[in-house]
């Protein structure tokens, strides 16, 4: 790749001159370098044009903040920090509690975690410890495939396929066996939290298990060979040798899937019912953060209803946020300050 | 006397458990390889049979009509997308220089902080900010307001992914450029990103497939539209958007309509994405 940049051979250059006549040509050439009366002032254009872009990134970050900020005044104003304790949402009245969205988004994303990360490191061990070579560029790139699948797709997939099964096998299933715990009763309409955290499992397994496959590849060979020569099985070497150093760069990874899940719309508010109600049963219907502003904010008539809505998506913002930051150091202390890979 | 020590064998239970987890491990990858195949087996066998001449050439009927098509939502979602490339691809290249060629001091890594935090923020957030942004400002919906909040998707990936591009060229290039008496930014240009080239366009496609099938942030910025417009200040029609309003309607037809829509819309994203790095290996757009 680097040789690229080599200038190609000239096949058709004119013959060299001979005689005085080029010894004066070259001379001509060379004369400004050794005077040294190159203009700067490109080069000084140039490192201040990029450094704004630069600057634009962070600019950008600010814009957000104070969009929202701004746009979330009137909503502050009326009702504080009790916004977010309220469960009542109610847009006739003008009356607005973000609790039940708040819950939602939580119990959906943590749902989709308990389904998720089992499956993620299952795979990411699979792929760098177990499988053969000549799989594991097919596998990677097979699992990250369903990364680029876009949101909406998964949506309509989830509506016609999986919230049908999820209907007629999943919830009979887990009301018999699991009816007992509370969480799975009720009516199985199939559309509800079960399904919501379901799709966001498939959506975020991509996601947790290349970042641990990244974490475990990080493990030095010698903690693995170490674990071996003490004789070690291939599973006790994996969960002595591997796993356990590459704790926290897991849990990194899991926590950047959580920051994905949180800020998923398309595919939840497809699935999800959009009831903005509290119930304990994971069949019930329920409502997220991100697809009450997808559903309501063309609609929102109100001054304070659409700026409720702003202060939900605040909301939203600073929680991944919090959670994106604290991934990427847990990441970052695994990898030892090399960047994590974009989540794309 | 020999001098092999006596290796204690591994009892059963610890072989079981070695078999067992290999087993666990290996159903774990079909469990998450079934999604991955249902969703495309499901999108060929429905999809298939939805997409016609009239699909790629009409537009949309009203309910209970049969045939009508996503012409224009495909022509809005390009309309959309060359906004959001036009202005995010630059911008993300220049921040990608900065962070490379500049920014290898204190102010460089806030920019590595802030791109990457710019890049776990909610879809739906950014849609917020440019419907504040343009919607509010020019009082209706348009294509440019999508196209904004896909180009502020877009810049953070790009420009990260330019930068790790650009510091895989090696340092002795540029100082050879420096040598011969090239200026620094002339080095940047014509060496250090012409060698990085093909891996800063995948970066690009990489940002541009993601934000290819976005819908929550163009639900209030583009917003859609029945019919034909070729105007970035209008109402622009989006793929995913329209794939969005017919999957959560009632009405059979508008089912197949939204399959075939998903088909296209990923056809779209992997052969823009293949023909790129098809161009990039044949080094039509390497430059060398």
């Amino acid at each position: 790749m680097s040789n690229q940049a080599l200038p190609r051979p000239r096949y058709n250059a004119p013959e060299p001159e001979r005689g005085p006549k080029a010894a004066l040509k070259i001379e001509a050439r060379t004369a400004p370098l050794l005077q040294g009366k190159v203009s700067e002032m490109p080069d000084v254009a140039f490192g201040w044009a990029m450094r704004l872009c630069g600057v634009a990134i962070v600019a950008l970050l600010g814009l957000i903040v104070y969009q929202l900020v701004v746009g979330s005044q009137l909503s502050w104003h009326a009702f504080g920090w009790k916004f977010f304790g309220q469960s009542d949402w109610n847009p006739v009245e003008d009356h607005y509690g973000a609790l039940p969205f708040i819950y939602g988004t939580l119990v959906s994303s943590l749902l989709a975690l308990v389904i998720a990360v089992p499956l993620s490191i299952g795979v990411a061990v699979f792929i760098t410890e177990m499988c053969p070579i000549s799989l594991r560029g097919i596998l990677s790139f097979t699992t990250e495939l369903l990364a680029a699948i876009p949101s909406v797709v998964y949506g309509l997939w989830a509506i016609f396929v999986l919230v049908p099964l999820i209907r007629q096998y999943a919830e009979p299933f887990l009301a018999q066996t699991l009816g007992w715990t509370g969480l799975f009763t009720g009516p199985p309409y199939g559309i509800g939290m079960l399904a919501a955290g379901v799709i966001l499992a498939i959506m975020v397994i991509p996601i947790i298990s290349s970042i641990t496959r990244e974490v475990l590849t990080v493990v030095p060979q010698h903690q693995r060979e170490a674990v071996l020569a003490l004789g070690a099985t291939r599973w006790e070497m994996i969960r002595m040798g591997v796993l356990r150093n590459a704790r926290a760069g897991i849990v990194g990874a899991i926590i950047l899937g959580l920051g994905r899940a949180l800020g998923e719309t398309m595919a939840v508010t497809m699935v999800i019912g959009n009831r903005p109600e509290i119930a304990k049963s994971l069949f019930a219907p329920g409502y997220t953060m991100a697809s009450v502003i997808a559903n309501e904010f063309t609609e929102a008539t109100g001054d304070l209803y659409l700026s409720a809505l702003i202060e939900i998506g605040l909301a939203l913002f600073f929680v991944t946020i919090v959670v994106n930051a604290l991934a990427r150091l847990m990441v970052w202390s695994v990898t030892r300050g090399q960047p994590a890979r974009s989540v794309a | 006397m020999s001098l092999t020590t006596h290796v204690p064998a591994i009892s059963w239970r610890r072989r079981v458990t070695d078999h067992a987890m290999t087993g666990v491990a290996v159903i774990t990858v079909l469990l998450v390889l079934l999604p991955l195949f249902a969703i495309f087996a499901y999108l060929v066998y429905k999809g298939i049979g939805s997409i016609n001449i009239a699909f790629l050439t009409q537009t949309p009927k009203p309910v209970g009509e049969p045939g009508g098509g996503m012409a224009n939502a495909i022509a809005g979602s390009m309309v959309i997308l060359f906004i959001a490339s036009a202005l995010g691809v630059p911008l993300g290249i220049g921040a990608g220089v900065f962070l490379s060629e500049y920014g290898r001091n204190r102010y460089g890594d806030i920019v590595r902080f802030v791109s990457d935090v710019l890049n776990g923020v909610p879809s739906i957030v950014i849609g917020i900010v440019a419907y504040g942004l343009v919607v509010m400002r020019q009082k209706h919906f348009s294509a440019l307001a999508g196209g904004v909040a896909l180009a502020i998707m877009m810049i953070p990936t790009i420009a990260r992914t330019t930068e790790q591009m650009l510091l895989l060229v090696p340092q002795a290039i540029r100082e050879a450029a420096y040598g011969l008496g090239v200026s620094r930014w002339r080095t940047t240009l014509s060496i250090t990103l012409r060698t990085a080239t093909s891996g800063v366009i995948t970066g690009v496609m990489l940002a541009f497939a993601r934000v290819a099938g976005e819908t929550a942030p163009l639900l209030f910025t583009a917003f859609g539209n029945q019919f034909w417009n070729w105007k970035p200040e209008q109402p622009t029609a989006a793929l995913s958007l329209q794939i969005f309003t017919y999957a959560i309607s009632p009405f059979d037809e508008w089912h197949r309509q939204a399959w075939a829509g998903a088909l296209v819309l990923i056809v779209l994203i992997v052969s823009a994405v293949a023909a790129v790095r098809i161009a990039v290996r044949r080094g039509t757009l390497a430059g060398a």
